[in-house]
């Protein structure tokens, strides 16, 4: 089947098996690798991108439904070789130890501050709580999403 | 000018960069041309005979190239799985081939393999192999396992695999003791679960005869040994790498049987061969930790002195032996008596097989076990003697004018100031008080609990003399290149915890040079010396070590050149602020760079100094180091529901010199999760015919983001005087103390309900029927 779509501002179009999940179609037919594959069952998060502003688990969601879609993924965050404000909050304050979960961990906090740029504790946690990280302890992801909000400039969420 | 020092520092992890933006590359990233993807048949049966294996169809099925069975591998000459340690004679060891022959194991052992073009067709072959299963009876739980038939390997007439015994008795008996109590305590079987799920690409140079194994591992120069024994293929042809690795915990230290099959196909077919594990793969057939039933008699004196532990452990090793199987209950054993001085010790060990994945290093490895068991001890003794839970520890703590302290196991501890972290610990909440408000607070129906940890782990692993299979060592090469520009190998390949930047930071303070000017390098076994990996918390303490040793000979052969370029004695060169110098002469002093340009260029150097500044070191560490602390843990459990509910935690840790304080913190944190998630949410299920019920993410309970709380760490500093850098590891601390200090916490909340033990984990379920028997 034909899939079209535009991914992080490019437009593409690919023949595919109606069966191909849109994380193997960005990772293997796009070779973007960011985003992970850490359960298959939509549990843990990793594969998390954004299609159309909302945050998907791009293992459980075929290509085609993405046909004629907007996705956004890690490697569409940055923005004239500078670091997202997200990205730098994880960095700043080491949000990541093996940075498996990191990608999808990331996207998500852009959908949870798009929608609550301010966010309590308890908000972050129960905002990310899709996404499953085993090194950590969320403590400094926390940490992270709380310094990310910080610094990211009014409006810039919506980007 | 004074150089700032970098350790000690919280810098930035050098590694974040391209892990922040999605550009690393982990197994499944690598994308050779050519590429076959591998799929593999499992056993859907606990226990069974093998009568067929039909793989026409699947043959057949268009874009498949190969399918292999265990008779087939054994047909090409390849051996059984490694068992790595040196356990004695009395060990029963199965044999055990990476495809499963005549019999299988385990729900989900390896059966068949097949090769197609990509992972969906593959996908689609694996269900068109039939196999044919004999059921046999399963053997799953483990006092069952104990008592008799029938048994996962009928050949040994039993399901004891081994007896291990340690015995320190002298004077009165258990029978003589004041006050004498005795419990039976489960410590559950967990999955480690690394967000990254295993995964390897074997790539066959048919030219070269020669194998390059990428493959997401915590020890590929040890892998890189055994692989080449399995397959029969000479060790210096097989280059094995770790590229990014995405968490291990454990699970990563071993040698996995899909490692073999895809490099045996790889050979066999002449292609790149993927496989990349699926999470219910993972659950099913990768190593699990914990796993044991604990029989304690404990004797103590009225003032809450403990005398005598009685032990009896009834290990689970699963359907066979991994790399160190047997030898992570008998850690159980050697560190019972945790940072007390218990005079009479008795453990016997009953390594048990059973239907189910093999066990293994997990996080703590033995240590968690051993601590939960003694920590939940000095509770119950505090119940039977009326004497408070931290009176309790305080009374039988070694004392810290007691070091080296040789335990009742006969074990040396390094150094330690229990009492120090323990006062540290208290002083950050208002023991008291809380006391009060809890007292209150039951009137109330609420009920609320404070649950304490005083532990000591053992890390650092080696020496190799006294690891259970040797290679306690470590080692790495510093090389000092023509710019000045420094190049490390390390042998400790790291997963996650930022030796990228931790290491950078030593060499660059102890080299003179930025820690930008440092670049760290791991993981690969070509081009490197032979090393030993990241596990047992020993990546600074013993490959850091390792480092620093080279970084000295470097330094040495440094002073020599310099001695030559400023025409002084060797004895009169200094090394300060990053310079080469002659005493009383600061202002003629070389750079590291300077000095590398003459000892590369070697056109001026004297016959007497060989050219290049490049040094490899060893380092054999004299005894294991032994990190302790102490927890508290506040808790809620809902009078209504059971629910348990974590308020607060704080957490003291001694973990020797602290390189960076932000990375050390971070392991803690994510220690501590997996320690309170195995209290309060962990555990691995099997029904009694062996089927795993906690097969995915949806029933196996990670803890998420909701259920656990931001940290209160703190620190006491005891330098470890077994290393070169004064440090005793990080990594496993924070599992191994937390477990006991919820459980504790949590039967402190119902107390009222005149409870002195619940087994983990601590569901709703559970203590609601407490509260409502």
């Amino acid at each position: 089947m034909k899939v079209s779509m535009t991914v992080n501002g490019d437009q593409n179009s690919n023949d595919v098996e109606p069966r191909l999940l849109l994380v193997h179609y960005l990772r293997e037919v796009l070779g973007l690798t960011g985003a992970h594959i850490g359960c298959e069952t939509t549990q843990c998060g990793a594969c998390t991108v954004l299609v159309n502003g909302d945050s998907v688990k791009s293992c459980t969601m075929l290509a085609v439904q993405a046909d004629g879609a907007d996705v956004l993924t890690i490697e569409g965050l940055q923005k004239d070789g500078k670091m997202h404000a997200i990205q730098e909050g994880f960095w700043e304050e080491h949000g990541l130890q093996c940075g498996y979960c990191t990608p999808g961990m990331i996207m998500s906090t852009l959908q949870l501050l798009q929608r609550n740029p301010h966010p309590s504790e308890a908000e972050i946690r129960e905002g990310l709580q899709g996404n499953l990280c085993r090194c950590t302890g969320y403590h400094n992801i926390i940490k992270s999403v709380q310094h990310a909000a910080e610094h990211m400039k009014e409006g810039a969420a919506a980007d | 000018m004074v150089l700032p020092k970098l350790v000690g520092s919280p810098i930035k992890r050098r590694e974040d960069p391209r892990l922040v933006e999605g550009t690393s590359t982990y197994v499944d990233d690598i994308k050779l041309h050519g590429t076959l993807y591998c799929g593999i048949v499992r056993s859907v049966y606990a226990h069974a005979r093998i009568k067929s294996i039909d793989t026409e169809a699947a043959r057949q099925h268009p874009g498949v190239f190969a399918v292999v069975t265990g008779e087939d591998l054994k047909a090409g000459g390849i051996g059984m799985l490694p068992v790595a340690h040196r356990f004695g004679e009395g060990l029963k060891v199965p044999p055990r081939y990476p495809l499963a022959v005549g019999e299988v194991h385990f729900a989900g052992e390896a059966v068949a393999a097949v090769v197609a073009t990509d992972r969906y067709v593959a996908r689609d072959a694996v269900d068109l192999v039939q196999v044919e299963y004999e059921p046999l009876p399963a053997v799953v739980d483990l006092d069952a396992a104990y008592a008799g038939a029938p048994y996962v390997h009928e050949e040994f007439g039993t399901n004891i695999a081994f007896e291990w015994k340690l015995f320190n008795e002298s004077g009165a008996s258990i029978g003589e003791a004041d006050v004498k109590l005795s419990q039976r305590i489960e410590n559950q079987r967990l999955a480690p679960v690394p967000m990254e799920t295993r995964g390897v690409v074997a790539d066959y140079d048919k030219g070269k005869k020669s194998l390059t194994l990428w493959t997401s591992t915590q020890i590929p120069h040890l892998l890189r040994t055994f692989l080449s024994l399995l397959i029969g293929m000479p060790e210096h042809h097989v280059r094995v790498v770790a590229p990014e690795v995405g968490g291990g915990f454990g699970q990563k230290l071993n040698v996995y049987a899909e490692e073999g099959i895809a490099s045996a196909l790889s050979i066999q077919l002449g292609r790149p061969i993927k496989w990349i594990e699926s999470r219910a793969e993972s659950m099913a057939s990768s190593i699990h930790g914990r796993g044991q039933t604990d029989y304690v008699d404990v004797g103590a004196t009225k003032d809450g002195k403990i005398t005598h532990l009685h032990v009896h452990i009834l290990a689970d090793l699963g359907a066979y032996h991994q790399l160190l199987t047997p030898v992570i209950p008998t850690l159980t054993g050697l560190m019972l008596t945790g940072p007390y001085t218990i005079p009479n010790l008795q453990c016997t060990v009953h390594g048990l097989f059973t239907n189910k994945v093999p066990t293994d290093a997990y996080r703590g490895a033995g240590r968690p076990e051993a601590t939960y068991l003694i920590e939940r001890v000095c509770d119950l003794v505090a119940d039977a003697t009326g004497v408070d839970p931290v009176e309790v520890r305080r009374r039988n703590f070694i004392g810290s004018d007691k070091f080296p302290y040789t335990t009742a196991a006969g074990l040396a501890y390094d150094s330690g100031n229990y009492p120090l972290a323990l006062d540290k610990a208290l002083s950050h909440i208002k023991y008291d008080e809380f006391r009060a408000e809890q007292a209150a607070a039951r009137k109330n129906g609420k009920y609320l609990g404070i649950g304490f940890s005083t532990y000591v782990e053992v890390c650092g692993m080696g020496p190799s003399a006294a690891m259970p299979a040797g290679f306690g060592w470590e080692s790495s090469t510093v090389r000092v290149d023509p710019t000045g520009k420094v190049t490390v190998t390390t042998g400790a390949s790291p997963h996650g915890q930022g030796q990228e930047t931790t290491f950078a930071q030593i060499a660059a303070d102890e080299l003179g040079v930025g820690v930008d000017d440092v670049i760290i390098n791991h993981g690969d076994t070509a081009g490197s010396p032979y090393g030993v990996g990241t596990f047992g918390s020993r990546g600074t303490a013993v490959g850091g070590a390792a480092m620093m040793l080279a970084i000295q000979k470097v330094q040495e052969k440094a002073k020599r050149i310099a001695a030559h370029m400023l025409e002084a004695s060797v004895d009169d060169i200094t090394f300060e602020n990053g310079k080469f110098g002659v005493k009383g002469a600061p202002d003629r002093a070389k750079s590291l760079g300077e000095i590398a340009w003459i000892a590369y260029t070697a056109d001026t150097i004297p016959a007497s100094i060989e050219p290049g500044l490049e040094a490899t070191s060893f380092f054999e560490p004299p005894n294991f180091t032994y990190p302790f602390g102490t927890h508290i843990a506040f808790v809620e459990v809902d009078g209504d529901t059971g629910e348990v509910t974590l308020k607060r935690y704080v957490a003291v840790d001694d973990c020797g010199r602290v390189i960076n304080p932000m990375i050390v913190d971070g392991q803690v944190h994510g220690g501590l999760a997996q320690g309170i998630a195995q209290a309060l949410f962990e555990e691995v299920i099997y029904d009694d015919q062996g089927q795993l019920v906690t097969g995915s993410l949806m029933d196996y309970a990670l803890p998420t983001a909701r259920g656990l709380v931001s940290f209160e760490t703190d620190h006491t500093t005891t330098p470890s005087p077994v290393n070169p850098l004064g440090v005793k590891g990080v990594g496993e601390a924070g599992t191994i103390g937390s477990t006991p200090a919820i459980v504790n916490a949590v039967v402190d909340a119902l107390k009222p309900f005149g409870v002195t033990h619940i087994d983990m984990p601590m569901r709703g379920e559970k203590l609601w029927r407490i509260m409502n028997k």
